[in-house]
């Protein structure tokens, strides 16, 4: 294992997010914080409590969730693709590191990104409303594996992507809809029987919902169903990543 | 000891059926300089770029220091640097960041004194704290220079190191590539200016359409393959040659009043002794000669304008 590469990177990756400190960390959580203003002040004032959490506390964990998931994507897609787009790809590629190394590296830093920017809305939103968190280990369990798992999509996402445009479609058509559709807001119990089964075929529903148990002991599936879709996903995208790697798909020619 | 670069029966046919390599068949010596010459396309990077990971090989396989280039790829990427013909540097992290990058990511442990040394052998030195997007395009150049020796290799490609520098940093380079040298380190280069391979090589290979057409000792291909000729400055123009000199490889230079022949150095007999004679004979003089061997340029363009 080249350990000195994976340092080089993760530094190199975290320093970038340093120097784009505004951009990187600032806008997720000023977009969060408008969240919780309009939905858990203004709106969600009027709404009546969820199984015994007021609305604000409830939206918490979908609102972390949400800043994890685009920014996953966001800053692992970018970390690989910006490389290729202006050529210093060929350093890596002609480094000896495995798919591995370079996986530990981009991914590990968008990862801790990611849990940073997820650490940083959760103390902003006790600001808002009283949250205690049953579950912390569970709850640290799913951020990291979320992190990771959506840092490796946004991985793959950076090396399919052949224009800047490609590199946003996916966030924004389905990634941003399905968290939306997801439960960010509401439990899906609160839908029609009909929508509540439709809503079991969207992934995303099982990680916030998963993430919320660890909160408040509510979900709208079981637990551990939650932590199997979440390890699936993870997996499935390492499978993805380490096919790439292996033939070279848009990396080598 | 093995050599420090094999490349055997390597074939590369890209994406819409071109071939961009044909049965490459190549041996590097440890520690020697070696000139990589050829036009546009000919397969120069393609070959530097699959030795050093960057392209996968359609066939055939090439070893570093005795490693398998795809089933010891850690052994050998570690051993061999790249300077690319492109700048592909990231524009927002400073000289000195960048340059410890490369050590690290080639495994190598921090050591901020020889990055001092690569810096200060290349004048960057005192723009180490400087972002590379304040540089021009020669002090970028030599940014990737450095990036490539950061990580001590043993075998460094310098990809077109040249192109577009203006004539003190050529020669600075010059003088870079000939301190490698005096380290150990094997340097295989492509370059449009051939003055530069007949400057600095050991070897020459050239390469065309996808083959190499060529290797040799650099000064053997030129004494074997460069010209030798005479010219003589006539006293009075000729309308054409005397047919008494017929035997002769001589030319009339345009306006008639030089006379241009071609002769091999390496023969014992050159025929200039009976060329002088006959013209004494014919009424021909002259005021002046001169000699000249023709430049690996010439050589050069000569070898990759023959039919393949």
């Amino acid at each position: 294992m080249n350990f000195q590469a994976i340092k080089a990177i993760y530094l190199s990756e975290m320093a970038r997010m340093f120097r784009t400190a505004v951009q990187s960390i600032v806008a997720p959580v000023l977009s969060t914080s408008l969240y919780f203003v309009i939905f858990g002040s203004a709106i969600g004032s009027r709404i009546s409590e969820i199984d015994g959490i007021t609305y604000g506390a409830f939206i918490v964990p979908g609102l972390i969730m949400l800043s994890i998931m685009t920014e996953s994507i966001s800053n692992s897609s970018f970390a690989i693709y910006f490389p290729r787009f202006i050529g210093t790809i060929f350093e890596v590629l002609s480094a000896p590191v495995s798919w591995v190394e370079v996986v530990l590296g981009y991914v590990g830093a968008a990862a801790t990104k990611s849990v940073i920017i997820g650490t940083i809305i959760f103390i902003t939103a006790n600001f808002f409303v009283d949250i205690d968190i049953a579950h912390p280990f569970v709850a640290l369990l799913f951020l990291v594996l979320t992190s990771f798992s959506f840092c490796l999509f946004g991985f793959i996402l950076g090396v399919w992507a052949d224009g800047w445009e490609k590199l946003t479609i996916i966030p924004v058509l389905v990634i941003m809809p399905l968290t939306f559709l997801g439960g960010t807001f509401y439990s899906i119990s609160m839908l029609p029987e009909a929508w509540q089964k439709i809503s079991l075929f969207n992934p995303i529903v099982y990680l916030i919902s998963g993430f919320r148990w660890s909160f408040y002991e509510h979900s709208d599936v079981a637990v551990g169903l939650s932590i199997g879709a979440t390890v699936g996903f993870l997996v499935a995208c390492l499978l993805v990543v380490r096919w790439i790697f292996k033939t070279g798909y848009r990396l080598r020619t | 000891m093995p050599a420090i670069l094999s490349v055997q029966n390597l074939n590369k046919t890209y994406a819409g059926d071109f071939v961009a390599l044909r049965d490459i068949n190549l041996e590097i010596e440890r520690g020697e300089i070696f000139a990589l010459l050829g036009p546009n396309g000919a397969g120069k990077t393609t070959l530097i770029n699959i030795i050093c990971g960057i392209v996968n090989p359609t066939s055939g396989t090439a070893y570093v220091n005795g490693h398998d280039i795809a089933s010891e790829f850690r052994r050998t990427r570690a051993l061999v640097g790249l300077v690319p013909q492109e700048l592909p540097v990231d524009s927002f992290t400073t000289v000195e960041q960048t340059a410890a990058f490369s050590r690290g990511l080639f495994g190598k442990p921090a050591d901020p004194a020889l990055v001092e040394k690569v810096l200060k052998s290349l004048s960057l030195w005192d723009k180490r704290d400087t972002k590379i997007i304040a540089l021009s395009g020669g002090m970028k150049r030599r940014v990737l220079i450095a990036k490539a020796l950061a990580h001590e290799p043993e075998l460094l490609f310098l990809d077109e190191p040249t192109a577009g520098v203006d004539v003190e940093l050529r020669q600075d380079m010059w003088k870079v590539v000939s301190r490698l040298r005096d380290d150990g380190v094997t340097v295989i280069l492509t370059t449009h200016y051939i003055e530069e391979a007949e400057e600095m090589a050991d070897r020459v290979g050239v390469i065309n359409h996808g083959e190499i057409i060529l290797v040799q000792d650099k000064r053997r291909l030129m004494r074997e393959l460069g010209k030798k000729q005479l010219t003589l400055s006539l006293n009075a123009p000729l309308d054409r040659l005397p047919a008494t000199l017929g035997a002769f490889a001589l030319e009339l230079a345009p306006g008639g009043s030089e006379l241009v022949y071609t002769y091999d150095s390496n023969e014992n007999r050159t025929g200039i002794t009976g060329l002088l004679g006959a013209l004494q004979e014919a009424g021909i003089h002259f005021n002046d000669l001169d000699t000249s061997q023709s430049s690996l340029e010439e050589i050069f363009v000569d070898l990759v304008k023959r039919p393949q």
